[in-house]
């Protein structure tokens, strides 16, 4: 999923001092998952938005907490057209993504990120996530046994280990266990450790950073 | 001038602390007027937005009383429920206000004395803040 985390508090009241009218807009899939941009995350940012605007005087904030399925598709977003009458910003607590769509979406609408969008990863324990995934459009699991080098390698080698390794943990952050190692006994328990010989050559990065956005045609399922 | 007389929410736990309120009536106890008590099936449950509803609508603190650590009927809604009030407490002075009117209290269903001592001990750090921003807003209008 895509990890994600609240942007300080302080931030969001300098952003919005000049609104009274302001939706607070979450999200139901990845940042509520990750304890971001849920409902009650939502609930929580509106009533606290409210009480600062109160306690420090100015314009009166009314804020409106709503929580779609999903962010980063219209069909979800477009319930909302009524609501938001009359509202002159929002802050998004969905990812990057949501936070583009709900823009796009409501082009009168001034929309402030009220998250920071980290990675595709996930929970290892209660409060705490971690990357697995780099985006880079083009999986090589089948080669390492389903850790990801790209990622959990520090220097992302595509040909590891890089030789300093020190008990099992990265040289250059003994935090995380080295990923090469990890790759080697996997495939050792898979009886696959001949795979290490195979030589991966440059990865194609042109399709993880290309000529701007990616995009992606599937015409078997294109409307 | 009336003495100031603090409004205190405090969000009881029905295992402990709520029990502890009632010993504390019980062995006649006196504990300050401005507690209001509202029982709660654990701790953990006092989510963030209901203690800053009690301050939307007024309150000048808030109390939220769980069960002695290793306690929790729910194993660890104590331990939740006290991260949850050190991180609200930041939130507070975000928001502009004294996080001390903030608190949470570990206590067990045989402490009725100790019930009354945290109330007393809420309600004098409280009043010492004066009235919650919030409430004088409340009033006025
Ligand atoms: S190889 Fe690429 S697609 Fe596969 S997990 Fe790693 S970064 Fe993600
Ligand atoms: S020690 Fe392992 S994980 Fe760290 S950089 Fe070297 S190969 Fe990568």
């Amino acid at each position: 999923m895509i990890v994600a985390k609240p942007k300080p508090f302080p931030f969001l009241t300098e952003q919005l001092r000049p609104y009274r009218k302001v939706a607070v807009v979450g999200c139901e899939t990845c940042v509520a998952v990750c304890l971001a941009g849920g409902e009650r995350e939502v609930r929580r940012l509106a009533q606290a938005l409210e009480l600062e605007r109160r306690v420090r005087g100015g314009v009166e904030l009314l804020t409106l907490p709503l929580t779609v399925k999903r962010q980063c598709e219209y069909e979800y977003l477009e319930p909302l057209r009524e609501t938001l009458k009359g509202v002159e910003a929002a802050v998004s607590l969905g990812c990057g993504v949501g936070v583009q769509y709900l823009a796009a979406a409501f082009p009168e609408l001034w929309v402030v990120p009220g998250l920071d969008t980290l990675m595709a990863g996930g929970p290892t324990a209660l409060g705490v996530w971690e990357e697995y995934c780099r985006l880079c459009g083009e999986c090589l699991l089948h080669l390492t046994g389903g850790i990801c080098p790209l990622t959990r390698c520090a220097k992302g080698l595509l040909n590891g280990p890089c030789g300093g390794a020190s008990e099992g943990r990265c040289e250059v952050n003994p935090e995380v266990p080295c990923a090469w190692i990890l790759i080697y006994e996997r495939l050792r328990r898979f009886g696959k450790e001949e795979l290490l010989r195979h030589l991966t050559p440059p990865k194609n990065w042109q399709l993880a950073q290309g000529r701007g956005p990616r995009k992606l045609v599937r015409e078997e399922v294109r409307g | 001038m009336k003495e100031f007389e603090p409004i205190i929410v405090a969000f009881c736990c029905h295992y402990c602390a709520y029990a502890a309120a009632d010993l504390a009536g019980s062995l006649r106890l006196e504990y300050p007027p401005g507690i209001r008590i509202v029982e709660v099936p654990c701790s953990g449950r006092v989510e963030e937005e209901l203690i800053l509803k009690a301050f939307a609508e007024g309150a000048d603190g808030v109390l939220v009383a769980g069960c002695l650590e290793g306690d929790c009927h729910f194993q660890k809604g104590n331990i939740r429920a006290r991260k949850r009030v050190e991180h609200l407490r930041q939130l507070l002075k975000e928001i502009g206000l004294e996080p001390e009117r903030l608190a949470m209290y570990h206590l067990s269903s045989a402490m009725g004395r100790r019930f009354a001592e945290i109330a007393w001990e809420m309600a004098e750090k409280v009043a010492g803040l004066g009235p919650s921003p919030l409430r004088r807003r409340t009033r006025e209008g």
